[in-house]
């Protein structure tokens, strides 16, 4: 065991450290006082160009490949990269599902072809990507998905619905579940699609989310030409691509959360230690002292899991229960540091963006709001604590 | 930076548990548990063969020279069989003493007695203020006739009656910081004057003292480290016990939550395992969640006492904080799970229900740490 960095993951630090004082400008660093684990579409474009920058400084994608513009390093630059990102509150990057997912799966599971054809431009984010998984009736029980996919010579033709899509209004590319085998048993007649969003018969409608904005969308397709060479890793066995990566996923995400979690944190100490409550400083107060200690505590023990998941990962071996438990930790935590902004503003927590009076610009308002959705997107804590309980603990299925 | 174990702490480790399960099964725990010694000689021996007794100190001083990662995978183990007897008081409290202050010839002859199992040390910090810091130590150590003589009451001193020595922290002035003023001294435990009481606990695992000294006479080589300046040691020396008290802390907590879920998987009811009900399923998963945070954040404490980093005091702040909290909840689960056979004396959850209670007060609980983290992280 040894937190000391060798001297080359010194010189790695030096290097994005050095890099991202030169060019993540300060107005960008503010929007982001404890942003969202997906932007809000007002930052698209700025976070576009975010995304480009990392891109073209070799920061983005360290862990894929080189031939397909990654790094081929490793893991624990990683760890090092975004405890950097964490440091400088940096934004989040934009095609996030694209560079934790989409790639990781392409990776895994394309042809050279697939490969050379979309890999580079997710991590400049030329192309953005979304993910095409829940519908209207297949959210937690995913594997009885109805969208349905059709042969058609050389190409398949996709009818039905998806929902909750984030981003899907701003995106180039999905990946797709759909049926393709309806009398087989349900996790055998599903295929996993790379769909062109802006092929004819494809339309997104934003929906209005509790914050008002619409950052997730419905879409529907009307007989959707989607040529054969898009499926990956073989026709009706889409349940299984999606499984086997999802570890790698838990872990890449892991990553953002870790730099979001950091940064609110360190936003709401910098809150509690200007709000006055009762004439002094929220921060001298006992009780608000014992709740910041604790997210402290809970936010680093959130990294430590991680480091030690990912060390396990390094040497070579399936990482256990210590990759399992991340996600609803930091929904916990998020969630209850979100809800102490709140008791902090006192009455003021009331007032959103668009009056002087609100604190931050009214920013905790969104965030607040927003990490409502962290225990239900990617996997509800219940899913994940069904998960918990019967891969790891080896528990019965209920 | 690599945050997992060498092929030497897994072999500790493999070693440990094996050891543990066969010399320390819960039929000698609760033996050990009625006699008031809470050890015996044979198991002692035993423990000073397998070099565990001297495994953090010096090879000069008869140790094995090995840091706190290497003692928190065995902690861990103790921790697993709810081991008794004064192994955390001799090792961690005033062994580690003799090694943060005292001087060449104090630790040559003590710690070498420590490693080979002749000698118990133990500290005796806290007094019936119940403070953790340095404004709670008021035991008077007076100069007088070349020496000291020490008046006072301490309370909590873990195994003292059955310590050889007491490292004592006592003021011998006040300063106007109460860090200031400290100092410790080596007592021997017939020393005239000095009575220790055995106390009930609710922990029979870890036998508690009240040690009073009453115009207690010592020379002035009975002092460990220098006059008036022990508190810095003594700090560094809370830290580190507390560290190894969360990973002890932690293998406790593993047990309970491995009983938990075998238990879960045979016990029917309903027609069905009550692991396949998610309010029993779930409430696994939220121990797993506790055991798992605990741990890393214990072996990131570890990392640091032992590299002496700047961050220790926080990192060992952070960990007694986590751990003090999860091991009580995780060993509550534990007997909610396991219904009425879980209240049962018979069964062995609640030594470990226990142990997490008595750890959880000693060196400070969540909250005393909590409010440590805040002023160290200058809110
Ligand atoms: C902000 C946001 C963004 C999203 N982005 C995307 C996206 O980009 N792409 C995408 O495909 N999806 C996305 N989702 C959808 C998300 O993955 C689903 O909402 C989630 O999987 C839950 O499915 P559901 O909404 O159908 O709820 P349901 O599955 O109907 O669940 C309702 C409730 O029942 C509980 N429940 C269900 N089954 C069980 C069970 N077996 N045991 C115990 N409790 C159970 C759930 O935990 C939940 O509390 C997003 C969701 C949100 C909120």
């Amino acid at each position: 065991m040894d937190f000391r960095l060798t001297p080359e993951q010194e010189s790695f630090r030096n290097e994005v450290r050095a890099w991202v004082k030169q060019n993540l400008p300060k107005e960008w660093t503010s929007r982001v006082i404890s942003g969202p684990d997906v932007p809000r579409v007002e930052a698209y474009k700025f976070l576009r160009e975010w995304q480009k920058r990392l891109f073209d400084a070799g920061f983005i994608g360290l862990t894929w490949p080189k031939e397909y513009g990654g790094r081929g390093l490793t893991f624990l630059e990683e760890f090092i990269l975004h405890e950097e990102m964490a440091l400088a509150k940096a934004p989040p990057v934009l095609n996030i599902l694209g560079i934790a997912m989409a790639g990781p799966t392409i990776i895994a599971y394309g042809t050279e072809e697939q490969k050379k054809r979309y890999l580079a431009k997710i991590l400049s984010c030329e192309e953005i990507w979304c993910q095409g998984y829940s519908e209207p009736n297949a959210g937690s029980d995913l594997a009885s998905l109805q969208c349905r996919a059709i042969r058609d010579g050389d190409d398949f033709r996709v009818t039905g619905q998806k929902v909750w899509t984030s981003i899907a209004q701003a995106a180039d590319w999905m990946m797709l579940l759909a049926r393709t085998d309806p009398d087989a048993p349900k996790h055998k007649g599903i295929t996993y699609f790379l769909l062109d969003m802006h092929s004819p018969g494809v339309s997104v409608r934003p929906l209005r989310q509790i914050t008002g904005d619409a950052e997730f969308n419905e879409v529907f397709f009307d007989n959707v030409s989607v040529p054969a060479a898009n499926v990956l890793g073989g026709i009706n066995n889409g349940w299984a691509v999606r499984i086997t990566t999802l570890m790698y996923e838990r872990l890449a995400l892991g990553f953002g959360l870790q730099v979001r979690l950091r940064i609110a944190l360190d936003a709401l100490v910098g809150l509690a230690q200007r709000t006055k409550t009762n004439g002094d400083v929220a921060s001298k107060d006992p009780i608000v002292r014992q709740k910041l200690a604790q997210l402290w505590i809970d936010t680093e023990a959130f990294k430590y899991t991680g480091a030690r998941a990912i060390t396990k990962l390094l040497k070579g071996e399936m990482p256990g229960a210590e990759a399992s438990t991340g996600k609803i930790w930091w929904c916990e935590t998020h969630q209850r540091l979100q809800d102490i902004a709140m008791e902090l503003q006192g009455p003021y927590h009331q007032l959103m963006a668009g009056t002087d009076r609100a604190v931050d610009q009214g920013l905790w308002q969104y965030t607040y709001l927003r990490s409502r959705a962290n225990s239900v997107e990617g996997g509800t804590t219940e899913i994940q604590k069904n998960i918990i309980g019967e891969r790891v603990l080896g528990l019965p299925k209920g | 930076m690599d945050f997992g174990f060498n092929q030497e702490q897994e072999m500790l480790r493999a070693t440990a548990r094996k050891f543990f399960e066969n010399e320390c099964p819960s039929t000698f725990v609760r033996k050990m548990m009625d006699d008031p010694a809470g050890v015996t000689p044979d198991f002692w021996q035993k423990l000073a063969e397998q070099g565990w007794l001297g495994l953090i100190y010096p090879e000069a001083f008869g140790g094995v020279g090995l840091g706190f990662v290497d003692l928190a995978v065995l902690m861990e183990e103790m921790g697993r069989a709810v081991m008794p007897g004064p192994y955390f008081s001799t090792v961690l409290l005033g062994g580690l003493a003799i090694q943060e202050a005292g001087s060449e010839s104090q630790k040559k002859e003590w710690l070498t007695k420590i490693s080979g199992g002749a000698a118990k040390v133990t500290l005796a910090l806290t007094e019936p203020n119940a403070r953790w810091d340095a404004a709670g130590v008021t035991l008077q150590a007076r100069e007088a006739r070349g020496g000291f003589t020490l008046s006072g009451t301490k309370l909590f001193v873990h195994d003292a009656h059955t310590a050889d020595a007491l490292v004592v922290a006592a003021r011998t002035a006040n300063a106007a910081s109460p860090e200031d003023g400290v100092s410790l001294f080596l007592v021997p435990k017939d020393a005239r004057g000095l009575e220790v009481k055995l106390l009930p606990t609710m922990d029979q695992t870890r036998k508690l003292c009240e040690v009073t000294l009453k115009d207690v006479s010592v020379g002035a080589d009975a002092l460990v480290g220098e006059k008036g300046k022990g508190w810095q040691p003594l700090a560094r020396v809370v830290d580190r016990a507390a560290v190894a008290l969360c990973a002890e802390m932690c293998g406790g907590a593993q047990k309970i939550l491995d009983m938990t879920t075998e238990y879960a998987k045979i016990r029917i009811a309903f027609g069905k395992p009550i692991g396949a009900y998610q309010g029993v399923k779930h409430r696994a998963a939220d121990m797993l969640v506790d055991v798992e945070n605990a741990k890393s954040i214990t072996y990131y404490a570890a990392w640091a006492v032992d590299e002496q980093v700047a961050e220790a005091p926080l990192a060992a702040s952070m960990a007694k904080a986590y751990v003090s909290d999860a091991y009580r909840k995780v060993a509550a689960a534990g007997i909610q799970l396991h219904g009425g056979i879980g209240f049962t004396w018979e069964h062995d959850l609640h030594l470990y229900f226990k142990r997490a209670k008595g750890s959880e007060f000693t060196f400070g609980d969540a909250t005393y740490h909590r409010e440590r983290v805040a002023q160290l992280i200058n809110l």
